[in-house]
């Protein structure tokens, strides 16, 4: 989709473990492989803390794709937060439906420390994914993401 | 069991039913010379050298000593005239059929006697000729139980042979047959050392053995594959020699259980299996060894003493040696190995001094990287080994000329001159890769250890942090993390026991301030976070019916913050308000 004469750049927010994805990450930068600049990444120390609340208002704020991003299975440096990871993206795929957003824009990937590439890999297509998928349009959105603006800044 | 009283010699003597005459006499002095009889054997009587005279009611008679059980009442005379003629008689016989038998020379000149008066038709003049004592054949049926050889005809054409003389398959290489030979007529003979595991990878197997002749501590240890008594219960000869009594078959594996703080895992590397390369011909082709077979030719104490030898026992006259067989290359590793280019020179060097041959090395990029390496590169090119810049393409069987056997071609390509060359050798060593273990899996699951893609253990840090990982207490050390020589191994080992150390001697550790704190007021009693938890640091407190985390377990992975449905768990450093702030902010634009 190209508006203006610019490719349309969707907003994507990516939860990354600190261990494993986040490392990978790092190691997809200083192997200066290229990916999307896109993914707007939020350090966590596990998969298992994403609570579903951000994933949520990740979108009300405007993010047209959340990542999250763990260890592979049974790597997992707190024993089995990724599997909570896991549990807690399959109910929330659910809910998204609900929502009417596609449950496409909600991605779960195991990255490993060691798996720069793969982290370039997914950024990407992910990418490419969003595009096609155009941005997403909340009901009354200029609204909602401000009164959530109001919202989070009043916690 | 019943006692049984006898005289030998005048000497009155009780001895338990069923034992030999030979047994009961030997312990009183009694000189009773026996050639086919060994303790761990059953007696034989095929030898008749071991006659002793036995006086009964009805006269004297001559028996063997060996197989005649003691009965009541006998006089035993073992020196007697009638005793001695008949013994000279026997060895007279043996001594004109096998003149230069040691022990039976020895026997002779003991009972008197010079040369033999009779002549033989089989007469066999070697000093350690065969003399049918039988003691081998029996050893290995017996003792042994591998049953592999056995003696055919009978007479004068009696001859102890494998089954239908061919190589026996039955045949454990143990040597026993050897050490009881009393004229030393079969030999142990290293020929065929490939295919037989032991000896770390070259040289005959046997079921007790030094693990590596430098082995601490230099104690045999058993196989319990091949040793005979696990397979049959029987045997335990080992315990019949063995004067300390060092030997317990009885005992087990046994896990040892020990509480520790921290762990220095160096677990090693494994070995690229050169026969996945089937055109270098490993496995297929005799002279092609890998690296550490001809490590253990050139040992000193290896099977072949040091020496460089072909496999049909020739020096070779040219040898090639084979750099980066699976490392650097797309199909298999495509890492470089590190150790293969200073090990190669150093055979190189080796096999040039003992074979004479000439030497070609075979490498992509000559790798001297360490201190004093490229100086020993240059000393080798001196000496006058040939280097060839190219990956070696294929080795086939070819003859140089004639209908030689044995011999190859290696066919490669040199891109230094830009020519493909065809160099004819006697023997190929390939410089295997260095890999991850087979195991390196199972042991990074064990500790959590992250592997990078190559399969080795990942470090916390390539260069900030190269000996911990991302586990606290937990160090990685030599080619477990990835391939490296001896002095860097060690050097990464030292590091890792200094780190160790520290936080030995400090007596105190430091935890990460990142942990979750639960909110006393806010929490409900829900007990929702407290399966949730992997490290089982929340725990319920009954009096005020709240939930509470246990600072010095919490890890800080924010599991049971995400998960609380009255939001009482705060997570220090990734707190709900930080990460909404986060979230805020990059989206803002």
């Amino acid at each position: 989709m190209e508006t203006n004469g610019k490719r349309y750049q969707p907003r994507i927010i990516g939860f990354l473990c600190n261990w494993c994805s986040y490392t990978g990450a790092d190691l997809a930068g200083v192997s200066r492989m290229k990916s999307a600049p896109n993914l707007r990444i939020i350090r966590v120390m596990c998969s298992g803390r994403v609570d579903p609340a951000f994933v949520l208002r990740a979108f009300r704020l405007g993010a047209d794709g959340v990542l999250v991003a763990g260890c592979h299975p049974g790597d997992c440096h707190y024993k089995q937060g990724n599997f909570k990871a896991l549990r807690r993206a399959m109910f929330l795929k659910r809910l998204l439906r609900e929502f009417g957003v596609d449950e496409r824009r909600l991605r779960l990937e195991w990255i490993s420390a060691s798996e720069g590439e793969r982290f370039a890999q997914v950024t990407n297509e992910f990418t490419e994914q969003l595009r096609a998928l155009g941005p997403l349009q909340l009901a009354a959105q200029p609204e909602a993401a401000a009164a959530a603006v109001q919202e989070v800044a009043a916690q | 069991m019943e006692m049984i009283s006898l005289k030998i010699d005048g000497k009155p003597t009780q001895v338990q039913d069923g034992t030999s005459i030979l047994a009961a006499a030997r312990p009183l002095g009694a000189r009773i010379p026996a050639l086919c009889y060994h303790p761990l054997l059953k007696p034989f009587g095929a030898c008749r050298v071991c006659v002793v005279e036995s006086r009964g009611t009805a006269g004297f008679e001559l028996v063997t000593a060996c197989n005649t059980p003691c009965a009541e009442g006998m006089d035993i005379l073992t020196d007697s005239p009638h005793v001695l003629a008949a013994r000279r008689v026997v060895l007279e016989l043996m001594r004109a059929r096998w003149p230069n038998v040691s022990i039976l020379k020895e026997l002779a000149a003991e009972a008197g006697l010079t040369t033999p008066r009779f002549g033989s038709p089989k007469k066999d003049e070697n000093p350690e000729a065969c003399i049918l004592c039988l003691r081998c054949v029996r050893v290995c049926e017996e003792v042994v139980g591998a049953c592999a050889i056995g003696y055919e005809d009978r007479g004068m054409r009696r001859r102890v042979v494998t089954p239908f003389d061919q190589p026996s398959e039955a045949c454990i290489a143990c040597g026993t047959c050897t050490s009881i030979c009393p004229t030393g007529h079969i030999k142990l003979v290293p020929e065929d050392y490939r295919g037989k595991p032991a000896e770390f990878l070259l040289g005959p197997n046997t079921a007790i053995y030094m693990p590596t002749p430098q082995a601490v501590p230099k104690v045999p240890r058993i196989d319990a594959d091949t040793c005979i008594h696990f397979k049959t219960g029987g045997c335990q000869a080992c315990i019949d020699v063995c004067e300390p009594g060092a030997i317990r078959h009885e005992m087990e594996d046994e896990e040892i259980e020990v509480e520790v703080g921290q762990v220095l895992v160096t677990t090693g590397f494994g070995l690229f299996d050169a026969s996945a390369m089937a055109s270098y011909g490993y496995g297929r082709l005799d002279n092609v060894y890998a690296a550490l077979e001809i490590e253990r030719m050139l040992n000193a104490t290896g099977p072949t003493g040091g020496r460089v030898l072909t496999k049909d026992g020739r020096t070779p006259r040219a040898i090639g040696i084979i750099h980066c067989v699976g490392s650097r290359d797309e199909n298999h590793h495509r890492y470089c190995s590190r150790v293969c280019c200073m090990y190669a020179l150093k055979f190189a060097h080796l096999v040039k001094e003992r074979s004479h041959a000439e030497v070609y090395n075979f490498y992509i990029d000559m790798r001297a990287f360490g201190k004093g390496y490229e100086e020993f590169y240059s000393r080798v090119m001196d000496e006058g080994v040939h280097v060839v810049r190219g990956k070696v393409a294929e080795v086939v069987q070819a003859a140089w000329t004639g209908r030689e056997n044995g011999t190859m071609l290696i066919r490669c390509e040199d891109t230094l001159i830009g020519r493909f060359r065809e160099i004819p050798v006697d023997m190929v060593i390939l410089c295997n890769a260095l890999q991850p273990d087979d195991q390196a899996r199972k042991v990074a699951r064990l500790f959590g250890l992250s592997r990078s893609p190559d399969g080795f253990f990942l470090e916390r840090h390539p260069k900030l942090d190269p000996v911990a990982t991302t586990t606290d207490g937990l160090f990685v050390a030599g080619c477990c993390q990835g391939p490296k020589d001896i002095p860097d191994s060690v050097a990464q080992s030292s590091a890792a026991a200094a780190r160790i150390l520290a936080t030995i001697s400090k007596g105190a550790v430091e935890i990460e301030p990142i942990r979750a704190e639960i909110s006393e007021e806010d929490c409900s009693g829900c007990r929702t976070c407290n399966p949730l938890c992997p490290y089982y640091a929340i725990e319920f407190l009954a009096e005020k019916q709240v939930s509470h985390v246990n600072a010095a377990l919490c890890k800080g992975c924010g599991t049971c913050v995400a998960a609380c449905p009255s939001g009482a768990i705060a997570g220090h450093g990734f707190s709900d308000r930080q990460i909404n702030a986060e979230l805020e902010g990059i989206l803002a634009v």
